[in-house]
C-alpha cells in the first residue's frame, strides 16, 4: 500500500487536508483543509460552535459523506471503499439518532445486535444505560434523553474498537449526562478509541485526552485540556463600577502585572509567564480598592477555563 | 474489549471458518434479520395493514358482487374471476410501491437508513432485506386475499400460476424501484401524499382492476403503465392460463426505468 503523505497509518483516525464542500464547486465550504490525528485508545473531542463543521467531519469518517478532497483513514482504512471491513469494527451514534420510531426500544437493540457477529448482550447494555424499564416502549414514546441513550447502546452493541459519538449528551438531563460520561470513561478504560463531537466545554474538559477546537471548518487549536487552558498567565478578575482609573491601579501593582477593563465593569489583572501573579498582587489590588472605597465583586484568581479558551478562539458572536 | 474465543469453542470455530462462503452466509443472515424486523413492524402498523390487506379485501368483495362497466363476461366466467387477479395486482402495488415508499421515506427522514448503513448490514443488505420483507408481505397477501377470493367462488386457472408468479416478481421489482425513487428524492410528507394519490389514481385509471381493453382510448395508455401491465398480465395468466408477453415487456422496461432513476437520484439523507 503506498504511503499517503500526512497520514499516520497506525492512528485510530487520521485526516489529511480534509475538505467538504456542499452543492458543487461554488457551494459552502463546511470543512476546510482539516488535518488531525486521533490516537488509539484515547478519547478525542472535536469541540466547536454550531456549524463549525464537526458533524460534516465525523460523517466523512463514518463513510456517510463523500469527501470533496483530502484523505480520511479510520483504523488505517478508507471509510468508503473499505466500509464493509470497518462497519463491524466501528460503532456510530448519529446526532439525529436514526432509530426506527415504530419499533420497541429493546427490539431495536436486539435487531442491531443480531447484525453483529459477537454482540454484547442487549439486556446488559440496557441495564447499564438505565433503559431496562423501557425495553417494551415504542421508540416514538421515549423521551429525548432515553432515545439518546438507546442510540448510544446501538453504537456500542457490536463491541466496537472505535466509536464515533456525535453530540452524545445533547438534550440530556444532568443524571443522564453523567451516565453517558461514565460509559465513555469505561470505554476508554477498556481500550476503546472514542471520537466525540461536542460544544460543551465541561464535557470536553472532563472526558477528552485530546481536544481539537474547530471553527469555520478549520482547526484552530488542539492539545490536552491542560495544554489548552494553560500556557497563559493566571489572571485575577473582579467586578467593580466601570471607569476605574486603570493607570493609577497599574501603578499600584507589582512589576510585570497589567490590568484591563475587559467589558464595562469587569476587570482583569494579568501576570506575565515570567512573573506570575503572587499574593502581593492580590494584596495590591484589594488594598487599592479599599483605598478607593470599592468592594470588588466576584474576585477570582485562577486559570482560564476551556470555555475562556474556546470563546477567545471562536469569538463571542452568537450563531 | 473483544473477548478472545477459547480454543475449540463454538465462537472459535465460527471465527476460524471465516472463508468467503461464510461471509456470504453472514450477509444473507443479516439481510434476513432485517427482513424479519421490517415485516414485524409492517404487520404492527395499522395504516400499512389498512393499505396492504384491508382495502384490497374490500375492493375484492365489492368487485365480486358488482358488474364492471364496459366489460362482458365470457360464458361460465364470474365477476370474481375477473376481480381476483386485479385485486392481487392492487395488493402488490399497495405493499411494494405505496407502503415501501412511505416506510422508506419516513425512515430516511428519521435517519434510520443512515444508522443501518453504519452497521454490518450496510446499504446493500438493507435493500436486500427490504425486498425480502416485501416478498414476505406479498406471501401473506396472496394467502389471505386468495383464500377470501376462493370463498367468494374464484376458480383460477392453475396452468397460469407460473406466469402469475413471474408477473408478480417483475411487478414487485418495478414498483419497489419506483417507490424507492419517490422515497429517496422527496420530503417524507410529500412521499406520503404522492404515494397515496398514485395508489388512488392507479386504482381508478391504471388498468389494475378494470382491464385496459375495457377503458376505451385511455386503455392503450393504461396498458403501458406498470399497473396496467401487471393487472392485464395477471388476468391473462389466471383467467386464460396464458403468459402475456407484452405485459412482461412493459414491466421489464419499467424495472429498468425505476432502477435507473433510483440509482441515479436516491439520497440516503
Amino acid at each position: 500500500m503506498p504511503r499517503l503523505p500526512g497520514v499516520t497509518p497506525d492512528a485510530a483516525l487520521s485526516l489529511c487536508e480534509l475538505t467538504v464542500r456542499y452543492g458543487g464547486s461554488g457551494g459552502r465550504v463546511a470543512v476546510d483543509r482539516l488535518t488531525l490525528t486521533a490516537e488509539r485508545g484515547r478519547v478525542t473531542a472535536l469541540l466547536g460552535p454550531n456549524g463549525a463543521g464537526k458533524t460534516s467531519t465525523i460523517e466523512c469518517c463514518e463513510g456517510l459523506r463523500r469527501v470533496t478532497s483530502g484523505t480520511v483513514r479510520v483504523l488505517g482504512l478508507d471509510p468508503v471503499s473499505d466500509s464493509r471491513a470497518l462497519r463491524s469494527r466501528v460503532g456510530v451514534m448519529l446526532q439525529d439518532g436514526g432509530l426506527p420510531t415504530g419499533a420497541r426500544a429493546g427490539e431495536v437493540l436486539r435487531h442491531v445486535a443480531a447484525l453483529h457477529e459477537d454482540p454484547e448482550p442487549p439486556a446488559e447494555l440496557l441495564t447499564r444505560l438505565g433503559l431496562t424499564e423501557h425495553t417494551r416502549t415504542m421508540v416514538r414514546r421515549l423521551s429525548g434523553g432515553q432515545r439518546q441513550r438507546l442510540s448510544l447502546a446501538v453504537a456500542l452493541v457490536g463491541r466496537p474498537e472505535l466509536v464515533f459519538l456525535d453530540e452524545p449528551s445533547s438534550g440530556l438531563d444532568p443524571q443522564a449526562r453523567r451516565a453517558v460520561w461514565d460509559i465513555v470513561t469505561e470505554l476508554r478504560s477498556r481500550g476503546v478509541t472514542v471520537i466525540l463531537t461536542t460544544h460543551l466545554m465541561d464535557e470536553a474538559e472532563t472526558l477528552a485526552d485530546h481536544v481539537v477546537v474547530i471553527d469555520h471548518g478549520h482547526l484552530v487549536a488542539e492539545g490536552s485540556p491542560a495544554e489548552l487552558t494553560g500556557g497563559t498567565a493566571d489572571a485575577l478578575t473582579f467586578g467593580a463600577p466601570s471607569g476605574l482609573d486603570l493607570l493609577e491601579l497599574a501603578g499600584a501593582l507589582p512589576a510585570g502585572a497589567t490590568v484591563a477593563e475587559t467589558t464595562p465593569g469587569h476587570y482583569k489583572v494579568s501576570g506575565r509567564p515570567d512573573t506570575p501573579l503572587d499574593p502581593a498582587t492580590v494584596a495590591a489590588v484589594t488594598g487599592w480598592c479599599a483605598a478607593q472605597g470599592i468592594l470588588p465583586e466576584g474576585l477570582t484568581l485562577g486559570r482560564r477555563s476551556l470555555e475562556d479558551v474556546f470563546l477567545h478562539l471562536t469569538g463571542r458572536q452568537v450563531r | 474489549m473483544r473477548r478472545e474465543p477459547a480454543e475449540g469453542s463454538p465462537e472459535a470455530l465460527r471465527t476460524s471458518t471465516g472463508a468467503p462462503g461464510s461471509a456470504l452466509g453472514s450477509r444473507v443472515r443479516r439481510a434476513v434479520a432485517q427482513a424479519g424486523f421490517d415485516t414485524r413492524i409492517m404487520l404492527r402498523n395499522g395504516e400499512q395493514l389498512l393499505l396492504t390487506m384491508i382495502l384490497p379485501a374490500i375492493v375484492l368483495i365489492l368487485l365480486s358482487r358488482l358488474a364492471v362497466p364496459g366489460v362482458q363476461l365470457a360464458p361460465g366466467e364470474r365477476w370474481v374471476d375477473l376481480a381476483a387477479p386485479g385485486v392481487l395486482a392492487l395488493a402488490v402495488i399497495s405493499i411494494s410501491f405505496t407502503g415501501q415508499a412511505i416506510g422508506t421515506g419516513f425512515d430516511r427522514r428519521h435517519g434510520v437508513l443512515r444508522m443501518l448503513a453504519t452497521t454490518p448490514l450496510g446499504r446493500s443488505g438493507l435493500l436486500t432485506g427490504r425486498m425480502l420483507a416485501v416478498l414476505a408481505g406479498e406471501l401473506v397477501q396472496v394467502i389471505l386475499l386468495g383464500a377470501l377470493a376462493l370463498i367468494l367462488g374464484w376458480r383460477p386457472t392453475a396452468s397460469g400460476i407460473p406466469a402469475a408468479v413471474l408477473l408478480v416478481l417483475l411487478g414487485t421489482a418495478a414498483f419497489v424501484a419506483l417507490g424507492l425513487f419517490l422515497a429517496g428524492t422527496l420530503r417524507a410528507e410529500a412521499v406520503l401524499a404522492g404515494a397515496n394519490l398514485a395508489w388512488v389514481l392507479l386504482l381508478a385509471g391504471g388498468g389494475v382492476v378494470a382491464p385496459s381493453n375495457a377503458m376505451g382510448a385511455w386503455g392503450s395508455v393504461a396498458r403501458l403503465l406498470p399497473s396496467g401491465a401487471l393487472g392485464d398480465g395477471l388476468r391473462a395468466a389466471l383467467i386464460e392460463g396464458r403468459l402475456d408477453l407484452f405485459a412482461v415487456l412493459v414491466l421489464v422496461v419499467w424495472v429498468t426505468i425505476g432502477a435507473g432513476l433510483t440509482v441515479r437520484f436516491f439520497r440516503w439523507e
